[in-house]
């Protein structure tokens, strides 16, 4: 699987959605699946899946998939297809 | 990297600048807002402890935004003390985003940049409801984006979980972590348990609010709390102040306790409950809380109905005021000046 297919995984287990649901244009709070109380378990989920350690304003600021893309890429995660 | 940087004249100068710009721009954008500051005789401020002030308990009678509805991103409602008035807050998605950027810019303060191991004094079953947390579940949810590997300390029914606690400790006990939860909740369900148990809590830094009421009650002082908490070896804690009509602000406690400390962009000022003059250092008032977060809604300087006092300016842990919330004003004293309010608009 690639690293993008895992993130987007990653955000499908954590959110509660479904296997194929499309996942890249997701946006914190607009989808009503993506709480302040999910986002613990989509932080906890992409920090296991990696094998990173997000500092606090990294977490603060994953405000969508694609922020999600962008920070993981500080933590030396490249999703380079 | 501190949001407790400025002395206090240097703070002043850029607080009334900017407080006097949200005035204005308050006074442009919310209409009743405007009314009351032209029934009240509203001249441009001259210093901060001149800034025209609302009661907090106006924001249970009236709708006051100063965004159009359609900008409305997020309504946060307390219902306060008594549960039948409910405060309503209304935020756009630019202050919702600013007040979370800037709590935690405020807390990693004395915890740094790093997200620890950490223990919610709580119980998860409080966040059953996902479409309505209480303020305390927003409170500790809010908190969270601090930790890692998160564990409750208390079960569903809400006792004291204490193989987890034990657990915890054993893999993240020798370095740093962080403890959050609210004051009395700590005492009795931390504090207790971990004496009784012999949990080893030194490596805790722990983060507490949520008023003293309860305590008191139980004749527990915040010395007091302080004192015996560092029996089972918690040194670091640090009690803040803060209330939902000005969201994201928080008066957090210094590393050497006994008093709280004004952000960079906040500030308190005592004043005398009869007079409404300002209060010199040392003599006990309602607080007012000033913050330059409520862009969304003129929540920016706010008469609350807690009595405090300030201890001393420049000469503590931090820059600034320091400052101790010494309860809440017996309600019907407070009565009088949100009426008057409630009047003019």
């Amino acid at each position: 699987m690639s690293d993008l297919q895992r993130l987007r995984e990653a955000f499908r287990t954590s959110l509660d959605l479904p296997a194929d649901a499309p996942v890249d244009d997701l946006q914190y709070q607009d989808n009503e699946k993506w709480d302040s109380l999910a986002h613990m378990s989509l932080v906890a989920a992409i920090e296991d899946e990696f094998s990173v350690m997000i500092d606090t304003d990294d977490v603060i600021n994953m405000s969508s998939f694609q922020e999600a893309v962008r920070i993981l890429g500080k933590y030396g995660v490249s999703f380079d297809e | 990297m501190s949001v407790f940087t400025l002395p206090q004249a240097a703070k002043e100068e850029v607080l009334l600048k900017e407080l006097s710009a949200l005035t204005e721009h308050h006074r442009e954008n919310c209409e009743p807002y405007a009314r009351i500051l032209a029934a009240s005789g509203y001249q441009p401020a001259s210093s901060v402890a001149g800034l025209p002030w609302l009661p907090v308990r106006l924001f249970k009678n009236l709708e006051l935004k100063s965004i159009p509805d359609d900008e409305v991103y997020k309504v946060l409602t307390s219902s306060g003390t008594t549960g039948a008035e409910v405060s309503k807050i209304y935020l756009d998605k630019a202050a919702a985003a600013e007040q979370t950027r800037k709590l935690g810019a405020t807390v990693q303060s004395v915890l740094g940049p790093k997200r620890l191991p950490m223990i919610l004094v709580d119980t998860k079953a409080m966040l059953k409801d996902r479409k309505s947390f209480s303020a305390r579940g927003a409170g500790v949810l809010g908190m969270s984006n601090f930790g890692r590997n998160h564990v409750w300390a208390l079960d569903n029914e809400g006792h004291v979980d204490v193989e987890a606690l034990k657990g915890f400790l054993e893999q993240y006990g020798d370095e740093p972590f962080l403890i959050f939860g609210f004051t009395y909740l700590v005492w009795l369900h931390l504090y207790e348990v971990a004496r009784d148990n012999g949990l080893d809590l030194s490596n805790g830094i722990l983060i507490h609010s949520g008023g003293w009421k309860k305590l008191i009650d139980q004749a527990v002082s915040p010395e007091e709390f302080r004192a015996r908490l560092s029996g089972v070896g918690l040194t670091k804690v640090h009690n803040y102040y803060g209330m939902i009509e000005q969201i994201g602000t928080i008066f957090l406690e210094g590393p050497t306790g006994g008093s709280l400390y004004c952000p960079d962009f906040a500030d308190v000022v005592i004043r005398d409950p009869e007079t409404w003059e300002e209060q010199p250092v040392g003599k006990p008032g309602l607080i007012e809380v000033i913050s330059t977060l409520p862009t969304s809604y003129p929540g920016h300087v706010l008469l609350t109905e807690d009595q405090g006092v300030v201890h001393g300016v420049d000469d503590g842990d931090w820059p600034g005021k320091r400052f101790s919330v010494l309860g809440r004003l017996p309600r019907a004293e407070a009565r009088g000046c949100s009426d008057t309010y409630r009047e003019a608009a």
